[in-house]
């Protein structure tokens, strides 16, 4: 089966969302995630989605539930790279992603992780 | 008027992905710059997604129609599932019988210009949307 990448980078794990998101892959990067998490004692979770041209209330669920899951491992999660369009259709569909942190690129993003405590 | 008209079964969540492949090629067709592009593919991807886990799966009707000077696309999702009891409680932001988080079918109105629903329970769903250009 099809599955999306896991990078460590240090005690950080990046992710670069770049097929075409389907229920399945994402259900599956939830679950590849939380045990890199664990078994590489990740502390921050890096989320790229530049690539992804919708995000719907599923991808929004699963990025939601992929940053709580995470804090409960001790990892915190940013999203990273959303393009504009992405975040106007978002607003209107009524998802605001409210328990996940965002950045503008990854760099921006891996400063917020690399300055956590 | 009816200028293209391309229908995709949808059966299961890869199918939705075709669903929103063909909203995506038609919304450039008729010339939807990115923004609208990008909210009629989102809805098309709710809409489908209803389809497959609701209406326990059924088709998707895209259409390219003309009104007068006005272009548009148009999107019906048909299922054969056991409808929707009471439809103005399903539009409702937040509610849900999936587990979701309840916003397909309130925010798929939201992010077209025409919205239409028709449900017969035991019979099945019909949903219209059309965004105009």
């Amino acid at each position: 089966m099809e599955r999306i990448p896991i990078l460590r980078m240090g005690r950080l794990l990046l992710v670069t969302i770049q097929v075409d998101m389907h229920d399945r892959l994402a259900l599956a990067l939830q679950d590849d995630l939380t045990a890199r998490i664990v078994k590489d004692g990740a502390r921050g979770v890096l989320i790229d989605i530049s690539s992804l041209d919708i995000v719907d209330s599923f991808i929004g669920r699963m990025l939601d539930t992929i940053a709580s899951m995470s804090r409960m491992l001790g990892a915190e999660t940013v999203v990273v790279g959303m393009r504009p369009a992405v975040a106007i259709t978002m607003v209107e569909l009524g998802l605001s992603l409210k328990g996940v942190r965002t950045a503008l690129d990854v760099e921006k993003g891996m400063e917020i992780l690399r300055n956590r405590p | 008027m009816i200028l293209a008209r391309e229908v995709v079964d949808l059966r299961e969540s890869e199918d939705v992905l075709k669903a929103r492949q063909q909203a995506r090629a038609l919304a450039l067709s008729v010339g939807f710059g990115l923004v609208d592009q990008t909210k009629i593919v989102t809805a098309v991807s709710e809409l489908a997604r209803n389809t497959v886990t609701h209406g326990g799966g059924g088709t998707a009707t895209l259409e390219v129609v003309e009104y007068g000077a006005h272009r548009g696309l148009r999107i019906v999702f048909r299922d054969q599932g056991p409808g929707i009891a009471d439809v103005e409680q399903a539009l409702r932001d937040g509610y849900t019988t999936a587990g979701g988080l309840g916003l397909g079918l309130g925010g798929s109105r939201r992010l077209m210009n025409d919205f239409e629903i028709s449900s017969f329970p035991g019979k099945g769903t019909t949903v219209t949307v059309v965004r105009w250009k």
